[in-house]
């Protein structure tokens, strides 16, 4: 299946901001932050199709998945 | 030296120095402001006239070397919300007043002639000047000049020409540590100096000092507080990329506010991004990380320099990006930083003047996108103060009133700022509810709802929302009387020493004892003070709505509308 995956902040360093990945049906959102080397506790916000999601949540074709680090502001 | 009262009376021009009455001596910043705007201004005074007082406090511990420490704030009854307002910014001057032994400056009356004035503060008094080569200048100006007559070292806050022109969108600018300036941004509050007929006020500490009751005790807690600020990773990511590392996430939540509110998100998102920011920064040899106050260990603001790599602005904040780039649908973020610089010499809010574009551009007076138009009627219009430039100076709702425009974002008639309360519902009890009409400061429910920061929340359920937004409001008017930067909340949300830490230093520079409880009270008791203030000056519970726009016009990506019943919304003062 085609998920979009958007990467933000300093975890685009040796990265990419953007990119179609082709992953087997099943794939979790946890995997793909592992699967790009990124350490679960530096990920503060993931959101799946503009909803927060979990590291467990399983991601569907044509979804598109956005990985954060611990950020804030105001 | 103990800190005193300074008064000055611009009716007459006179100036006394008193001692702390025992029921302000518990309260500082925010909390003293408040306190003493409620016991002397008349709520249904005009703004504008003789009956209001203009305040300025530092904070509980500034002017000590506790971390974060130098926040001003500036209080008054507000000409643009008509409520009580409390204002405050980093800068120089708070740690300037602290070490005066100010504990409050309070400016009353009104000259009954033409004449403008600056004020001078030393430890010895006040001194009231005429003024005459500063008048009609912006900020820049004033604060080269007031240096070059006493010393760099000089503290200054200074109205540009639009708070001369008591434009109830005009700040009052705060002299940052580079000489440039920092913001009391919200409310208008530059109207009120402006109608008190003061161009600056400098301020000179001289070699003062505040006193600490015990010292070991204090360096002790604020070893452990800045550990909090420095190892939390929001500190880090502000260091990075600045609170404008706010746009690309709450794009992504489908809460960025988007061409006057009609949408969630920004196609330009990008192009204006913390991550962008940065990148320039650092390719034209600016700053990522800046303080605006020594003893800042977060450094959230930068130094944005052109493409020449000279100075173009600092301070560069999310929620002036959203309301020049997003809501205004501009995508280029060197305009962003030059409309950012001219609106800091002119002193007028970023966020209420170009929300206030927005719906100018709604109403037809210039297109969506068009940044030069935005450039050209600041300088001509806004800092010359034609009709339109007043018309625009005061405010989004002036120009929704003037052009028949709808679709007004304002709460009390301050704009909303950067964040869609249809897709980020908590935040809209915040403005709904906020003593001082829409302010995100007030009650920052976007760390839970958004961040994941101190737990979290649905954005788009009603759930629990109230009672976030009610515990952030009394927390954060907490803070706002410490002198502490809004930032430590982060830490503060998620480390457990960072609290205690705060308490300790407090009483260890007043030799008291507060506990946590004492310290919830005292934000319970200052939303209180405001509240009946407001109630006093003829607002009711109908007046803590959102624009009915929201209700009506469901919102992409997700369609969400405001759905929060008015019953819903009253229990938040259920306290």
């Amino acid at each position: 299946m085609q998920v979009q995956v958007k990467l933000f902040a300093f975890f685009r360093e040796g990265r990419f901001i953007k990119e179609d990945k082709e992953l087997p049906t099943g794939t979790t959102a946890g995997q793909v932050v592992d699967d790009l080397n990124i350490d679960r506790e530096e990920v503060g916000v993931l959101m799946l199709n503009s909803r927060h999601c979990k590291f467990e949540t399983v991601l569907q074709e044509g979804d598109i998945y956005a990985i954060f680090p611990v950020i804030g502001g105001g | 030296m103990a800190d005193k009262i300074f008064r000055v009376n611009m009716t007459n021009l006179s100036t006394s120095i008193e001692d702390v009455p025992a029921e302000w001596a518990g309260h500082g910043g925010r909390g003293l402001t408040s306190t003493i705007v409620a016991a002397e201004v008349p709520p249904t005074c005009h703004p504008l006239g003789p009956n209001n007082k203009l305040i300025f406090a530092p904070g509980l511990l500034s002017g000590t070397v506790a971390a974060n420490s130098g926040r001003l704030s500036a209080g008054a009854k507000s000409p643009l919300t008509g409520t009580i307002k409390e204002s405050n910014s980093g800068g120089t001057s708070a740690q300037r007043l602290a070490k005066i032994g100010c504990k409050a400056l309070i400016i009353e009356g009104q000259p009954e002639n033409d004449s403008w004035y600056s004020l001078l503060l030393t430890p010895d008094g006040v001194t009231i000047t005429t003024e005459e080569e500063l008048i009609g200048k912006g900020n820049f100006a004033v604060v080269e000049t007031v240096e070059k007559r006493f010393s760099d070292k000089i503290g200054v806050l200074s109205i540009g020409q639009s708070g001369e022109m008591q434009m109830t969108a005009a700040n009052i600018s705060v002299k940052d540590p580079d000489s440039h300036v920092r913001s009391l941004g919200r409310g208008g509050l530059g109207a009120v100096m402006g109608s008190k007929k003061i161009k600056f006020i400098a301020l000179d500490a001289g070699g003062g000092k505040v006193e600490i009751a015990d010292m070991d005790a204090f360096r002790a807690a604020n070893k452990t507080f800045a550990k909090a600020l420095v190892t939390h990773p929001v500190s880090q990511a502000l260091a990075t990329y600045g609170s404008n590392v706010l746009v690309n996430i709450i794009n992504e939540a489908g809460g960025l506010p988007t061409k006057n509110f009609t949408t969630g998100q920004f196609e330009g998102h990008e192009q204006i991004s913390g991550e962008t920011m940065h990148d320039l920064i650092v390719e034209r040899g600016g700053k990522p990380k800046h303080g605006c106050h020594t003893g800042c260990v977060i450094q959230c603001s930068q130094i944005y320099n052109d493409l020449k790599g000279n100075y173009l602005t600092s301070g560069f904040e999310y929620e002036s990006i959203w309301a020049m780039g997003a809501d205004c649908t501009i995508d280029n973020l060197d305009k962003i930083a030059e409309m950012d610089h001219i609106m800091d010499d002119i002193g007028i809010d970023s966020i209420e003047t170009a929300v206030a574009f927005g719906v100018a551009m709604e109403g037809g007076i210039l297109k969506f996108g068009d940044a030069d138009e935005m450039i050209r009627i600041m300088k001509e219009d806004i800092a010359k103060g034609t009709a339109l430039g007043r018309v625009i100076g005061n405010g989004a709702a002036s120009v929704g009133r003037t052009y028949g425009v709808i679709r007004v974002p304002v709460v009390k008639n301050q704009a909303i700022p950067a964040y869609d309360p249809r897709a980020i519902k908590g935040i809209g009890i915040t403005y709904a509810t906020s003593t001082q009409g829409a302010d995100h400061t007030m009650g920052y429910t976007i760390a839970t709802e958004i961040l994941g920061v101190g737990g979290s929340a649905d954005p788009l359920s009603k759930e629990g929302q109230v009672e976030l937004s009610r515990n952030l409001q009394i927390a954060t008017a907490a803070i706002d009387s410490t002198g502490m930067c809004l930032f430590i909340a982060f830490a503060a949300l998620d480390d457990g020493a960072c609290l205690p830490a705060l308490i300790d230093m407090i009483n260890a520079r007043y030799g008291v004892a507060l506990t946590a409880d004492d310290v919830t009270n005292l934000g319970m008791s200052i939303l209180k003070t405001e509240h009946e203030f407001n109630l006093a000056a003829g607002f009711t519970n109908l007046d803590d709505r959102l624009p009915e726009f929201f209700e009506l016009e469901p919102v992409a990506p997700h369609n969400a509308v405001w759905d929060f019943t008015g019953e819903e919304i009253d229990t938040f003062w259920d306290f």
